[in-house]
């Protein structure tokens, strides 16, 4: 009888939302006039990352610091900066995690170098293939 | 093919589904730490969050004296839990500024009314401007600042009663 009673009252409970009360940023949810901006500014916006619903992009979140972000992002481009320069801005704030885009620091490169390796590997497993097949 | 390389794929899963096992008994730490540490509070200007407190300028964080910078607001729920501590540290001489992030007045007033209100300044930060800034990712975080406008530590999460002594010993140092 408690455990039921519990469970009604929990139906009852409403969430905790962890939102605030204010309406999202103008930019947040609207397109640039500027067809060229606006295209300059989802590009970016998919590249980087969204500090709440981390893994994804910020175009893609619902999260309200993700749409903040997104009005700087369109704020920004709108006033003629570059996208290199706000993903920079933003680098330097949360380190390259925030940016989509793989770097060229030491941490990268085995990334930059695995297709190296594949193609290495490749040619030396189709070498080893064929020089069976001719024994053969 | 030798013996040594048709084990190659069986050690390779085992490495795999190790590397798994590891990450699912040690979630990876998800918070995003500030590259500002260490660095001058970049400069800003916000408006007063509610009437009974004084706005809130990165100028009036660099003001010879160390303090703490904290960033918050009403519709957090950590920062309920992290109220009283911010409480005793001002009861303890500690001055605290704050950076109410997506708030309003009568909300704010409705928070200090039942949690109490340690700040002397507050700025509102209506679209989390300064809040991304400062490389904040969420609420609440703090923020030690040293007499010159430096920011000389991070904390991310809410204070408890523990971090007390340890925020009380850097307020000293950075001093």
């Amino acid at each position: 009888m408690k455990r039921v009673a519990v469970a009604l009252l929990l139906l009852l409970a409403s969430p905790v939302l962890a939102d605030s009360n204010l309406p999202p940023a103008f930019w947040a949810n609207r397109q640039l006039p500027n067809e060229k901006q606006e295209r300059q500014a989802q590009a970016l916006m998919a590249e980087l990352r969204c500090l709440v619903c981390q893994g994804q992009s910020i175009a893609d979140s619902d999260a309200e610091l993700a749409g903040d972000m997104r009005d700087l992002v369109r704020r920004r481009i709108a006033a003629g900066e570059k996208p290199s320069a706000i993903r920079g801005w933003l680098v330097q704030r949360y380190g390259s995690w925030i940016s989509y885009k793989p770097t060229d620091e030491p941490a990268a490169w085995p990334l930059w170098l695995a297709p190296l390796v594949f193609l290495l590997a490749g040619a030396w497993l189709v070498r080893h293939r064929i020089r069976l097949k001719v024994k053969g | 093919m030798s013996r040594g390389l048709r084990l190659i794929p069986i050690v390779l899963l085992l490495w795999l589904v190790a590397g798994l096992a590891w990450r699912l008994i040690k979630p990876a730490d998800t918070a995003i730490p500030s590259q500002m540490v260490e660095r001058q509070l970049p400069q800003f200007e916000l408006p007063a969050a509610v009437s009974e407190r004084p706005a809130l300028a990165s100028a009036d964080l660099a003001t010879g004296q160390p303090r703490l910078l904290n960033v918050f607001a009403s519709w957090c729920v950590p920062c309920i839990g992290e109220a009283p501590v911010l409480g005793e540290l001002q009861k303890r001489g500690v001055r605290i500024d704050a950076i109410a992030v997506r708030d309003t007045p009568d909300a704010l007033g409705a928070f200090f009314a039942q949690h109490g209100n340690p700040y002397e300044r507050i700025g509102a930060d209506q679209q989390s401007e300064v809040q991304i800034a400062l490389g904040s990712a969420g609420v609440p975080e703090t923020f030690v600042i040293d007499g010159k406008g430096v920011i000389r530590r991070q904390y991310i999460g809410p204070l408890s009663r523990a971090n007390i002594p340890g925020v009380l010993r850097e307020l000293e140092q950075v001093r």
